[in-house]
């Protein structure tokens, strides 16, 4: 079986995902363009030899709809012949993609593609395309459907974290994401988004709030009491895990991912395929895994592909250098430190999408990038990435440099 | 037409009146014969060019019930028939499919029939008799205070599938309709006009000619969804509106029933599909979702017991036949604490005089007081006027002197849970009452036949035994002593009768039927905190499990302390192995190392903080010996467990001879303390899973859990022979 190496990858900054955030008058496609034509440009990548591109979609409706895969790989001029897919595993869509594009070239078929992802999450709204799963109650009523972040708040009271620790935990995010900033551990991989005449429109991550402490965080109320009380999701959370007396809601705006526009691409090829394009491959991608886990929970799914992952590659929790998990909210990343007993100084290193954002299809493929360039700053061998994804699932893939 | 049901006339502007008049009923119901005739005056007005509309009322009090449950129920038994005749599963499911919608189809072809149809309401019209109207363009109801409009099927394990959910889904907000169709409310003329759910609200002797006048001024013969335009209240179901609406209506959903009623979810899933259909199809998803319910076992449940079982006990069925009709004009209420105070409160709201005793007459009034409390909040409620309240206090006499019974009929007393005490009571009572006065005791403890050694006259001794809060708990048990006689229970009978509440006659035993079920719930809950299971779990597996409180809250209620009473009185009686050692230690450190009683003084399994919820006391978790891990233990065992020792029990109390009618166990348990009602009972409970399968049950509950598990000896006969405790019931139906 052919390995699968990545040459490179970029992500655009993550523009707050509004109508005042400065990445909103840039429609999907354009945000994906960006990212493609960056990994042509910077590698003078000879696009001839790109077989697909794989991008990640959570809301592919409107601008997003049909196939935008193939029309950001038309814009980006990677030629007629470079198709396209859009996949969709929600949250974990980036990263998917990312593994999509490698099982490609891990299966002989494809030499190199690109995997990646992109939502204008200000342009067309989460949750626009919508989906049976929260509606349906054929679905619905089995599933436990639940909002994420009653979900959250589930797994925080199951789990025993209190605010107190969730808000800790988003101090902790925001202050490693402004020091990462601060010293440029993400120069190598941002590439600033710029209107058609060459004008920078944003060049860093806009939804960072680094002057949050404890304080300010105290002064938000949680979002999902309304919900969970008056929606009946309490009640759902409660059916699904009875030793619940009630549902502790402590996720707020402060301490969950935040809402942003971006795109990302990873570049993927065989060794040989790297030497006809003249590029040295950065990393291997080891293994991958994806896994369905408990949807009332919905976001343990970390947990148990995480599980899944090492043991396929016959590993431990112990060899991974670096984790990284994505923030969807704080009591994700609590219990995954939890279940596996991890120092949190190896865990999401140079903050998180509590600080930075979750342009929810493109995230996989930016910490995927994100915790990369982290092995190659502190000179580590292995990572593991892993996301929680709606409905109870999980995606991880492990790294290492070459 | 030869019409049997309906009046069909024309009057002189060619609008047709068609009047319900069953003969030989006192109300329209729903039948086979009823739908045919429909069906040929839907026709005729159809293709009579001479006829421009019609007009359908009824030429009785009310409308109509709806359909006649019976039938439906044969419907469900269609199918088995058919699947054994055809032998082929799919040809049987598709004809009882067809024969399931004939209704639906009848009022869908009404509707489009292309003369205008409209329904002229008085009374109740509720159920498929309520579909009826619905299909109907115009609605006129009469403003009487009887008349009542409402989709009840629900109630009953069913839905309205007879086109009600699509129309009351066209006709209101998506939430709305839910909400309605998930109630099953019986909904007053003004309140149904506001909803949408009719056009117009008239006196009674004008809803026909209102109906006539829209006819005349060119009233539509199409339905609003029928019209090319039409947008259904709520917009699309997928669109934003559309997602603040779903997930939370699937929530609460679950929230209300557990999963446990098909019905409920057929309802949601039927509108959810349906609103994204045309009418026609959307009636044919509809119909789909009525014949799997139609088949299932919580509708056959439900509909037995808390339709046909219920509607028979309501009418005395337990009533000896030679007794005559006696006539309770007075009722004695002595011991005016909270149980007296409200047996005093429905018996003068059912127009009985109430002389109420207690030992003085400050203590009397206060019981009283009661009932002014009661009756001023439903003139809050706008349920009663100022002047039923004047009229009801009046009728209730407050007094400390037992001289004022003596023309009672019937003498309920409620005085302390006492034998010494009842025994002075008792005699009191019959020092001052006629010799023909009928005297019960609502003692919920103590066996009748011994209290019944301190009356002169133990024959007209009977028990009553009433449920807190007296004024809201429909059942009644009637406890008879050895030695009581027919006349005493015909009297009580009768009086349950007029109080409108259900009886069930159960025989002399310690705890009766309804408690000893009781106790054994609220022991499970107590075994399964001493085993390590979480508290919350507890509670809230219960509720999952159906039943409407988890056993700690509920043990709370009646308190702790009296819990152990009971249970030293027990051991004290029966010996040590009458009582569970574990059971025994909890209640204990509860109460005599705790301090713990209940609600009662704000300190139980609970905590009763002054402002916010209670919440359960962390300190359980200190007296669990054991913590087991949540994500380990089998929630389905757990649910089987409060089920099954419950059901055992009543089976228990049938091989006594406490219980002789299966009927009355389940009502009971259904009304007494609302046993997971999906089930149909706690004997329905056994019977629809098959004796056989219970007993397997039990023996796997007792290897793990100890011998309180145990099947009895009827239990085991009945599984070795395939019997069910409706057998001797099922057997006369079939004969």
């Amino acid at each position: 079986m052919p390995d699968a190496y990545i040459y490179d990858h970029v992500r655009t900054p993550r523009g707050r995902g509004k109508p005042d955030g400065a990445l909103h008058e840039v429609t999907a496609l354009r945000l994906a363009e960006t990212a493609l034509r960056a990994i042509k440009d910077r590698n003078n990548l000879d696009t001839r030899l790109v077989d697909d591109v794989v991008l990640g979609c959570v809301d592919p409706v409107g601008e997003a709809g049909g196939d935008i895969a193939r029309a950001a790989a038309l814009v980006a001029d990677y030629g007629e012949h470079v198709p396209g897919v859009q996949i969709n595993r929600f949250c974990a869509s980036g990263l998917d993609a990312v593994n999509f594009a490698a099982a490609q070239v891990m299966s002989g078929q494809h030499d190199m593609t690109v995997g990646g992802g992109v939502e204008s999450m200000s342009r067309v709204g989460m949750g626009a395309s919508g989906g049976a799963w929260p509606v349906d109650p054929h679905i619905a009523i089995k599933a436990y459907f639940m909002p994420q972040g009653v979900s959250a708040d589930l797994i925080a009271t199951k789990y025993g974290f209190s605010r107190d620790d969730v808000d800790a935990y988003a101090v902790e995010s925001q202050k490693r994401a402004a020091k990462a900033w601060d010293e440029g551990r993400f120069a190598n991989s941002v590439v600033p988004v710029k209107d058609i005449n060459g004008i920078t429109l944003l060049a860093k991550d806009e939804h960072m709030r680094p002057s949050t402490d404890m304080q300010s965080l105290a002064s938000l109320k949680p979002s999902f009491v309304q919900m969970g009380e008056m929606g009946g999701f309490d009640a759902v959370a409660i059916d699904a895990h009875p030793e619940v007396e009630f549902v502790n809601h402590v996720h707020h705006a402060g301490n969950s991912s935040g809402i942003v526009d971006g795109a990302a691409a990873v570049l993927i090829g065989t060794k040989e395929a790297g030497e006809a394009a003249g590029l040295k491959p950065r990393a291997r991608i080891r293994a991958f895994a994806n896994i369905g886990s408990e949807p009332a929970l919905m976001l343990t799914g970390p947990v148990d592909v995480t599980e899944k992952v090492l043991k396929r590659a016959r590993m431990t929790a112990k060899d991974i250098d670096l984790f990284e998990i994505n923030e969807a909210f704080a009591s994700v990343v609590l219990r995954y430190l939890q279940a596996f007993d991890l120092d949190p100084a190896i865990v999401n290193v140079n903050g998180g999408a509590i600080a930075m954002g979750h342009p929810l299809g493109a995230t996989g493929a930016m910490i995927l990038g994100t915790v990369l360039d982290e092995l190659e700053r502190t000179g580590k061998e292995t990572a593991l990435v892993t996301l929680c994804i709606g409905a109870g699932m999980g995606t991880a893939t492990i790294i290492e440099r070459v | 037409m030869n019409l049997t049901h309906f009046l069909f006339e024309t009057d002189a502007d060619g609008i047709a009146l068609v009047t319900w008049d069953m003969p030989g009923r006192s109300m329209n119901v729903i039948t086979l014969e009823v739908m045919e005739e429909l069906s040929q005056i839907v026709e005729r007005v159809a293709s009579d060019e001479a006829i421009k509309g019609c007009v359908v009322t009824s030429g009785k009090d009310a409308f109509s019930g709806g359909a006649d449950l019976t039938m439906l129920q044969g419907l469900g038994a269609l199918y088995e028939k058919l699947a054994r005749e055809k032998g082929e599963e799919e040809e049987a499911m598709r004809v009882f499919f067809e024969e399931s919608r004939k209704l639906s189809l009848l009022y869908r072809r009404l509707e489009t029939c292309g003369k205008p149809f409209a329904a002229a309401i008085h009374g109740v019209c509720l159920g498929g008799a309520f579909e009826l109207a619905l299909a109907c363009h115009y609605r006129v109801v009469s403003d009487a205070d009887a008349t009542r409009v409402g989709l009840p099927e629900i109630k009953v394990g069913l839905f309205p599938g007879a086109g009600g959910t699509q129309r009351v889904a066209r006709l209101m907000q998506t939430g709305d309709a839910l909400q309605m169709l998930f109630k099953g409310d019986q909904i007053r003329p003004l309140m149904a006009r506001n909803m949408g759910l009719v056009h117009e609200v008239a006196p009674r002797d004008e809803i026909v000619e209102k109906a006539k006048a829209w006819i005349r001024a060119g009233g539509s013969p199409k339905a609003p969804w029928d019209q090319e335009k039409f947008k259904a209240p709520s917009g699309k179901v997928y669109s934003p509106a559309g997602m603040m609406i779903w997930p939370p209506a699937n929530a609460i959903y679950r929230r209300e029933t557990h999963d446990n009623y098909p019905a409920a979810k057929a309802i949601l899933q039927a509108v959810y599909e349906g609103l994204q259909l045309p009418m026609d199809l959307a009636l044919r998803v509809e119909s789909r979702y009525f014949a799997k319910i139609l088949r299932s076992k919580e509708a056959a449940a439900m509909i037995r017991t808390l339709f046909i079982s219920m509607g028979e006990l309501n009418k005395g069925a337990r009533r000896p036949k030679a007794v005559g009709p006696t006539n309770i004009r007075t009722v004695g209420v002595v011991g005016a604490g909270f149980m007296g105070a409200g047996i005093a409160y429905v018996s003068a709201n059912a127009g009985m005089q109430v002389i109420l005793v207690d030992r003085d007459q400050e203590s009397a009034e206060k019981g009283k007081a009661y009932s002014h409390k009661l009756i001023s909040d439903q003139i809050m409620k706008g349920r009663a006027k100022t002047a039923d309240r004047d009229a009801l206090l009046s009728r209730i006499t407050a007094t400390a002197d037992y001289a004022a019974l003596k023309d009672c009929d019937l003498v309920i007393e409620a005085v302390f849970e006492d034998p010494q005490v009842k025994a002075e009571v008792i005699a009191k009572v019959e020092a001052a009452v006629r010799s023909d006065c009928i005297f019960a005791s609502n003692t919920s403890t103590l066996p009748i036949s011994g209290l019944a050694k301190a009356s002169q006259r133990p024959d007209q001794f009977i028990g009553i035994h009433f449920f807190s809060p007296v004024e809201k708990m429909m059942l009644v048990e009637i406890i008879m002593g050895q030695q009581t006689g027919e006349k005493a229970l015909a009297t009580a009978l009768d009086y349950v009768r007029a109080i409108k509440k259900t009886p069930i006659v159960v025989n002399d035993s310690r705890g009766f039927f309804a408690n000893r079920c009781v106790m054994n719930y609220v022991r499970e809950g107590h075994l399964m905190l001493m085993e390590g299971v979480p508290p919350a779990m507890i509670e809230n597996v219960a509720k999952m499990a159906g039943m409407p409180v988890g056993p700690l809250s509920l043990n709370d209620e009646v308190a702790i302390d009296l819990g152990l009473k009971i249970l030293k009185a027990t051991k004290a009686q029966l010996g040590p192995e009458a009582v569970d050692p574990k059971q025994e230690a909890l209640l204990v450190a509860m109460v005599e190392k705790e301090g713990r009683l209940g609600r009662k003084n704000k300190k139980g399994f609970y905590d009763y903080p002054e402002n916010g919820p209670k919440r359960l006391w962390p300190g359980l978790a200190d007296l669990q010996t054991t913590r087991l891990d949540p994500d380990a233990i089998d929630i389905e065992e757990l649910k089987q467990r409060f089920l099954a020792t419950q059901a055992l029990e009543a089976a228990r109390t049938v091989e006594e001879g406490v219980v002789t009618d299966p009927r009355e166990a389940d009502v009971g348990s259904i009304l007494g303390f609302g046993f997971a009602p999906f089930t149909g009972g706690v004997l329905s409970y056994i019977d629809f899973m098959g004796a056989k399968a219970f007993v397997a049950l039990c023996e796997r509950l007792r290897a793990k859990h100890g011998d309180r598990f145990q099947p009895n000896k009827l239990l085991l006969d009945m599984a070795a022979r395939g019997g069910r405790f409706y057998e001797a019931a099922e057997a006369r139906a079939a004969a």
